[in-house]
């Protein structure tokens, strides 16, 4: 264990291995993640993930923790896909009480999420960039992004972290100009996403260093269990939407995004095409949303009949699994989350070797990893 | 490689970059497309949206009146133990003795704005406030005590 903190001096060592730390206070980590990297000159020979700089642990803290509390914790996963995580665990407890919600919170909950999905890739796209050096597109899906913020603050009081679903339903009811923001929203980022594509998505420079960069195939992500955008890049159709479709997904019409080149510039193109789809998913929702109320009647203290109860979701990143053990009581025996960034990390070591460091930054750009929900 | 296909690559290349510099540019000619704020020179002219969450406040009429009586529900409901209600007891007009709220604190250090606390109050006597400005020198003035001196119970609140 020693060795590794070893550092070999750069002079002389022509022909050696170098070791070296990328984090964990590196800028393109994107948190406290921090890679041992092998090197042999320019060229990557392992990369070592070492993570649990930021574990808080979570899962242990909602066993003291009643259902309705544990609910903010989750958003301290993912924070850029909190409301799906939210969303998540709602969906669990309810799926545990036999509640079935009106289909008004479903379609508010869909609403929110492709917002909020909307939002994380755009954040994504920005800081990917501004990993493989273009500072000016950051500032443009900034911009953009504060239009979904704003409509979040509106509605949900929050920014980052929305807390808005609560065990049957949501906190609140809709702010009455959501339908006029989102409906002016939706034209206005058709506008700005072409401005993207010519600013990046055609750059020669940006498509040489994607292209054919980070290849993970199709079965090597199955075997990983490498989910969500990261997954369909490499054509494993493994969208939750799609297959095991929750709230309102079975209402809409909406294409699974797939490419099957499995490199770095795939991974972009699905992230790029699913916002999207998003909105196509949004505009199908906006002019329905039914009458009715917005939360469901819930005894005042929850409790879980005993038993074991499971639900998947499809966050920004990929396949967020919540699976709750209940023992009767008001707080959970034990909660497990399956996070995606963990599995997607795991290929990092895999799909970055033999490729240059200077790639190995635009690979972990493509993963789009969020650190805290690797940790926890 | 021919000379023809790497001449068309760099063409290529080099007019893919030039379509980037148009949508640069045309922000570098038009300043009016740009939405940055001002902060804080802005700050009389800034206002949040009502349902913003900055923090948690007891709401008092001009009377200095409030709601809350100090049944401890909040305290209940918050998960990281950020509300603490020390309680007395009073003797009302009609001579009985009730429960009543002595400080109400509150530890905005330790608050993860869940809104529990709000939604579970049953007198309906707390709310988000809109202030955002939290940045102190000393941790200790991050404790609130949210009830104002001399404020009693609003009447006819159970």
């Amino acid at each position: 264990m020693a060795e590794e903190f070893v550092h070999l001096a750069v002079a002389g060592t022509e022909g050696q291995d170098l070791e070296i730390n990328m984090g964990p206070q590196h800028p393109s980590t994107h948190g406290v993640m921090r890679f041992v990297v092998k090197l042999k000159g320019e060229v990557v020979e392992s990369v070592q993930p070492h993570c649990g700089y930021i574990h808080r642990g979570i899962e242990k803290m909602c066993e003291s923790l009643s259902y309705p509390q544990i609910i903010h914790l989750t958003d301290r996963m993912d924070y850029l896909s909190a409301h799906i995580n939210n969303e998540a665990v709602c969906l669990a407890v309810e799926k545990a009480l036999n509640i079935e919600v009106s289909d008004r919170i479903k379609y508010i909950r869909t609403i929110i999420a492709e917002l909020n999905r909307i939002a994380s890739h755009l954040l994504w796209w920005s800081s990917m960039c501004m990993d493989m050096g273009a500072v000016t597109p950051y500032f443009y899906a900034f911009r953009d992004r504060e239009k979904i913020l704003d409509i979040f603050e509106e509605t949900t009081g929050g920014r980052l972290l929305y807390s808005y679903n609560c065990p049957g339903g949501l906190m609140n009811d809709i702010h009455p100009n959501f339908q006029k923001r989102v409906k002016e929203f939706i034209p206005y980022f058709r506008k700005s996403f072409k401005e993207y594509d010519e600013l990046v998505t055609g750059n020669v420079i940006f498509q040489n260093r994607t292209m054919g960069i980070g290849l993970l195939t199709r079965e090597q992500a199955i075997a990983y269990g490498v989910t969500g955008p990261a997954g369909r890049g490499s054509g494993f159709a493994c969208d939750v939407r799609k297959r095991a479709p929750y709230s309102a997904y079975d209402k809409v019409q909406f294409n699974e995004i797939l490419y099957n080149e499995g490199d770095s510039f795939a991974r972009y193109k699905v992230r790029m095409d699913e916002m999207l789809e998003s909105l196509k998913i949004i505009e199908q929702l906006i002019d329905n949303i039914p009458e009715g109320s917005y939360v469901e009647k819930m005894k005042a203290v929850i409790k879980l009949p005993e038993g074991e109860y499971f639900q998947q979701v499809e966050t920004a990143r990929g396949e967020l699994v919540v699976h709750i053990i209940s023992d009767g009581n008001k707080t959970p025996y034990r909660v497990k989350f399956r996070s995606p960034c963990l599995s997607t990390l795991s290929v990092m070591d895999l799909i970055s070797r033999n490729q240059k460091i200077a790639d190995l930054i635009a690979i972990g750009g493509s993963l789009d990893l969020v650190i805290p929900d690797i940790d926890r | 490689m021919g000379l023809k296909s790497y001449l068309s690559g760099l063409f290529k290349g080099f007019y893919s970059l030039l379509v980037g510099l148009r949508v640069t540019n045309s922000y570098f000619f038009h300043p009016s497309r740009i939405v940055t704020q001002q902060y804080p020179e802005n700050r009389k002219t800034l206002k949040m949206f009502e349902r913003f969450k900055g923090e948690v406040i007891l709401v008092h009429n001009e009377n200095n009146e409030h709601r809350c009586t100090g049944c401890g529900i909040c305290e209940m409901n918050c998960p990281n133990g950020s509300i603490e209600i020390i309680s007395k007891m009073e003797t009302g007009e009609d001579g009985k003795k009730r429960k009543a709220i002595d400080k109400h604190i509150y530890h905005l250090s330790m608050c993860t704005f869940c809104g529990l606390c709000v939604k579970s109050c049953p007198s309906k006597a707390l709310a988000f406030g809109n202030e955002f400005e939290h940045a102190v020198f000393d941790r200790a003035k991050l404790d609130k005590v949210l009830n104002k001196e001399g404020s009693v119970l609003m009447k006819g609140v159970e």
